[in-house]
């Protein structure tokens, strides 16, 4: 058994040196970011971790933040909460970060939220969810709109053109169920019934037995399908597909052009909710976030070859507010970064002007999300929206 | 008698003083965190490897088993207001009692139809966990509440360290010690030949089915840690590629060697720590490293440094 | 009755998609007994090569062929340098190795490719066709089209030829094959890249339905080889009407109970047929029992 000693102890030697292995750097501002860059929300993750280091790039290359460069510590969670934890344990207790910009998604920034309180480090959530910032936790912020919003936004458009009974199909994965729980809670207050629901899972490729029995309902006149991935693509197919006389409105999950390349035709005339961003060119000149947002698009295409996401937008938005509150606050500081944060005032973003204050940590409301109509396969601004 | 004695409990012994000496190591908890994750995975691991390793089946869908526990001591004192303690021991016999009803039938057919039905099985589970909001909080999963053991919360990795520690190094000594036993001989036998196990007079599918009860139970209790240590769970704890993850462990480590568990548990627990900069291709790299290990190392880490060393004497 | 007819139509489409997949698994099973976990893989690249080739600006036909060639090669390349080698293994192994495998290749893929959905254009147009007040899209037919035809030819290659009477032979007795004079290491090359360029097929039929992306392969492979495993694995028909079967319960399901669950339907199959009728509807009854 001489030789299992031998094993153990090189194993342990081993799992040491492994551990050892970090990065070393001086005298720079380290920002941590966990996201979730592979796996099954590769779709949020990626976009945000190219905005995040075209961003720290360019501010480097300008002189930094308060004179001194910033670091940026991506780790990638792959979509896996467990991870995620472990990765916000590690930029914590190792890589001692003053602030963190992640959590692509709700389930993985709810699981890393404790570790941040815990260590009194900033973080602002790059995901959807209200609960992320209700309760309102002193050190998590975010910068996307909640899906609370979104439905809001909705109803209010379908309000306005006067159709108040709706079916919901929603996709059964984390955004879809979410956002379907919010509409269903916002609902009666503000005088939407929700006459039938149905549901699909995110890779299903047909959807036409829910899409038919919500045409049967006679009474339905709108339908809205809170969901995100290839799962409205589809049901806007399906949708076409079974010749829907009424009206068909998606989520701002779907905000990417992508959508539309892949729904095709069946996307004419479909609404959702949508930040500034996707429609840069067709803003008034008169607006205030028309500069940044096509700063942005511009360079997030040039750097990358593919069109801008909201997810992006939304990194960019998280990582300016806080370099901006560094700025304000003159120091790296964790506490006087989290102040200024907090005392956000009038940024102007890609998702909206933010405002933030003690009790509200996302600073956005219902003007920061326009309607978009699709028409002749581009995004329209729906007027007064 | 104390020579015998010696060899049976060494792997043991050693690694109990790995296990408390590591901690002279650490200067965070981060690392702290790594070591607890290591058990738990290596407790789960050491389960699967004896029903892949002596009982030669493989099981595709035990981070099913790791599911049912984790969610057990989230349910249970969220819905129930039942002590964590109690619900982490209904966890495991509602995961043994699932192994029992699922492995019966299938265990009495021969080739790769436990493979398929664990397959079937951990994805069933992981639905159902997806979509009984309700009860489980749906795909973003829910919180757990902190265990506490006659009146102390147990919080804090360090805490949990010695907790996740000190089990596994209980189930690993369980397990050794099942496998001297007369029904780990029997597994033995089985697993070199079942007919001439058969004629012995072994009842082979009774024997498999025992390990693979066994098996889920040690998933589950690993899987209840884990929820207890993160204070959230989510149903991806239960998902396909975590059971992969649990067979890749068994694969490098050693199909048939418990102290290979201990390694497979440390190699895909700290490598993609170490690895961070190659993130985009770990699953290429997981890929990879399975099936070269599966086509020319096929008994893992362990048994070949073990017989490289055998060797050399 | 309109309904009934949509939930069919939808069933079939569906249905016809795991039954393209299933296919897959049966020829590799018939010549090696292997579960080639990797098929789903197959059926991705089949799309996302296409996708990306036409993306370059290769016209779609030959963007197609070059898919198929590269995922056949793909298929071959998988039994000759990763199961081969490894030719004495148990089931188990060859299991592992195979799904190392595809974990491999949709690592590979989200690096070569990218990691967003795409489509491809549907052969016959976007129109669909509408009977009795439902609408079907003519892609669907498209896919079961390719379905019948590739189990026809399949019948015929088994019954028919020398080749397809090896592979038969292989699979029952692999040394007495080899005494015969019957290459057996070709014969089951043969079947993988045979399987692969199914796959392929596959793919480029599915994805104008059912969009594709680097991650596509898993579930696709899952609920194929609960077709398969329905139908009885080795059998080429059984792997058709199973993955039709599925399809069709699962869109009842979807539209008469709960569309929570639609997904759950085709595990819960697997279950249930490996402990009540292993060998599937149409497979022989060669499961031995302890």
């Amino acid at each position: 058994m001489a030789a299992l000693l031998r094993f153990a102890a090189t194993a342990a030697v081993g799992f040491i040196a492994l551990l050892s292995v970090g990065d070393r750097a001086l005298a720079q501002i380290k920002i941590g970011s966990v996201l979730s860059v592979t796996g099954p929300a590769s779709f949020l993750g990626d976009p945000e971790k190219r905005t995040l280091e075209i961003y720290v790039d360019e501010i480097n290359a300008k002189g930094g933040v308060n004179g001194q460069k910033l670091q940026l510590i991506v780790y990638d969670d792959a979509g896996s909460a467990d991870n995620a934890r472990t990765f916000a344990t590690r930029l914590v207790e190792e890589d001692k970060v003053v602030a963190m910009v992640g959590g692509s998604t709700t389930g993985t920034t709810l699981a890393m939220m404790q570790i941040f309180e815990d260590a009194n480090i900033p973080f602002i959530s790059l995901a959807g969810a209200i609960q992320i910032i209700e309760p309102v936790h002193r050190w998590v912020f975010k910068t996307p709109h909640t899906d609370k919003m979104a439905c809001e936004k909705i109803f209010a458009d379908l309000k306005s053109r006067a159709l108040t009974t709706i079916a919901l199909i929603s996709g059964t994965d984390a955004f879809g169920k979410s956002m379907r729980d919010q509409c269903v809670a916002v609902a009666p207050k503000t005088g939407i019934k929700i006459a039938i629901e149905e549901n699909y899972g995110p890779r299903d490729s047909d959807m036409t037995p829910q899409l038919t029995n919500i045409r049967n309902k006679a009474e339905v006149q709108a339908v809205v399908n809170p969901g995100f991935g290839q799962g409205p693509a589809i049901v806007t197919r399906n949708y076409r597909q079974l010749g829907f006389a009424v009206p068909l409105y998606q989520s701002h999950g779907v905000a990417s052009k992508q959508f539309i390349e892949l729904a095709g035709a069946a996307a004419e005339g479909v609404r959702l909710p949508a930040a500034a961003l996707l429609i840069a060119d067709k803003l008034p000149s008169s607006d205030p976030q028309k500069p940044v947002v096509e700063n942005y698009s511009r360079a997030y295409q040039a750097k990358t070859g593919q069109a801008v996401s909201t997810f992006g937008g939304h990194a960019y938005d998280g990582l300016m507010i806080l370099v901006e509150a560094m700025q304000r606050a003159k120091s790296a500081d964790s506490t006087k970064i989290r102040d200024e944060i907090e005392r956000t005032k009038g940024y102007v973003g890609t998702g909206g002007i933010v405002n933030m204050s003690a009790t509200d940590h996302l600073g956005l409301d219902l003007s920061a999300f326009h309607v978009l109509e699709i028409e002749g396969g581009d995004w329209m601004l729906v007027p007064g929206t | 008698m104390r020579a015998l004695l010696q060899t049976r409990l060494m792997p043991a012994i050693a690694v109990a003083v790995l296990v408390t000496i590591l901690p002279l190591s650490f200067s965070s908890a981060y690392y702290y965190r790594i070591g607890v994750l290591v058990f738990i995975f290596a407790l789960a691991v050491v389960g699967l490897n004896l029903l892949m390793g002596f009982a030669g089946q493989v099981s595709l869908g035990h981070a099913g088993f790791l599911g049912i526990g984790a969610y057990s001591v989230a349910i249970g004192p969220v819905h129930l207001g039942a002590p964590s303690w109690l619900c982490l021991f209904g966890g495991a016999v509602l995961s043994g009692a699932i192994a029992f009803l699922v492995g019966r039938p299938i265990l009495r057919l021969k080739g790769h139809y436990l493979a398929v039905a664990t397959l079937g099985l951990g994805l069933l589970l992981a639905t159902v966990l997806t979509n009984e909001a309700r009860w489980t909080g749906g795909p973003d999963g829910m919180s757990v509440p902190g265990l506490k053991l006659f009146g102390w919360s147990v919080r804090g990795a360090t805490a949990w360290y010695w907790i996740a520690g000190a089990t596994f190094v209980c189930g690993f000594v369980l397990a050794f010690n099942l496998m001297e036993s007369p029904t780990g001989r029997a597994l033995q036998a089985i697993h070199d030949s079942e007919i001439a196990a058969l004629v012995l007079g072994i009842d082979v599918a009774r024997k498999k089915l025992a390990i693979f009860v066994i098996s889920a139970v040690y998933a589950s209790v690993a899987g209840s840690f884990l929820a207890l240590f993160n204070g959230y769970i989510t149903p991806d704890a239960a998902g396909f590629l975590r059971s992969i993850e649990l067979v890749a462990m068994v694969v490098l480590g050693g199909m048939g060697s418990i102290v290979g568990s201990l390694v497979g548990a440390i190699v895909l627990v700290v490598l993609p720590q170490v690895l961070t900069i190659f993130h985009d291709y770990e699953q290429a790299l997981l890929g990879l490293v399975v099936m070269v290990f599966m086509i020319f190392l096929r008994r893992g880490i362990v048994p070949s440094i073990a017989a490289a060393f055998a060797g050399r004497r | 009755m309109a309904e009934l007819l949509q939930f069919v139509s939808s069933g079939l489409t569906v249905g016809a998609i795991y039954a393209l997949v299933a296919l897959g698994f049966t020829l590799i099973y018939k010549a090696s007994d292997i579960i080639n976990f990797a098929q789903g893989e197959f059926v991705m690249l089949g799309g996302m090569t296409t996708v990306f080739a036409t993306l370059a600006g290769v016209p779609l036909p030959l963007a197609a062929l070059i898919a198929v060639v590269v995922t056949t090669a793909i298929g071959f390349a998988l039994h000759r340098f990763a199961i081969e080698p490894a030719r004495g293994a148990s089931p188990v192994a060859l299991i592992m190795i195979t799904i190392g495998a595809s974990i491999f290749l949709r690592g590979v893929a989200q690096i070569i490719f990218d990691r967003r959905f795409h489509s491809l254009p549907p052969l016959l147009g976007a129109d669909p066709i509408r009977f009795g007040g439902a609408a079907i899209l003519p892609q669907s037919l498209v896919v079961l089209a390719g379905a019948t035809v590739i189990v026809t030819l399949l019948w015929l290659f088994i019954d028919r030829t020398l080749l397809g009477k090896a592979v038969i032979a292989t699979a029952a007795n692999r040394l007495a094959a080899r005494l015969t004079g019957i290459d057996t290491r070709r014969v089951v090359d043969f079947s993988f890249a045979v399987s692969a360029a199914i796959g392929a097929v596959a793919g480029i039929l599915i994805t104008p339905i059912a969009l594709t992306s680097y991650d596509a392969g898993t579930l696709l492979a899952l609920k194929g080889f609960a077709a398969a495993m329905l139908g009885g694995i080795g059998s080429a028909a059984g792997a058709v009407i199973g993955g039709l079967l599925i399809g069709l319960i699962e869109a009842f399901a979807a539209g008469y109970l709960s569309s929570n669950y639609k997904d759950a339907v085709a595990f819960l199959i697997i279950l249930v047929v490996l402990i009540s009728i292993p060998q599937g509807l149409f497979g022989r009854a060669k499961v031995e029992r302890v």
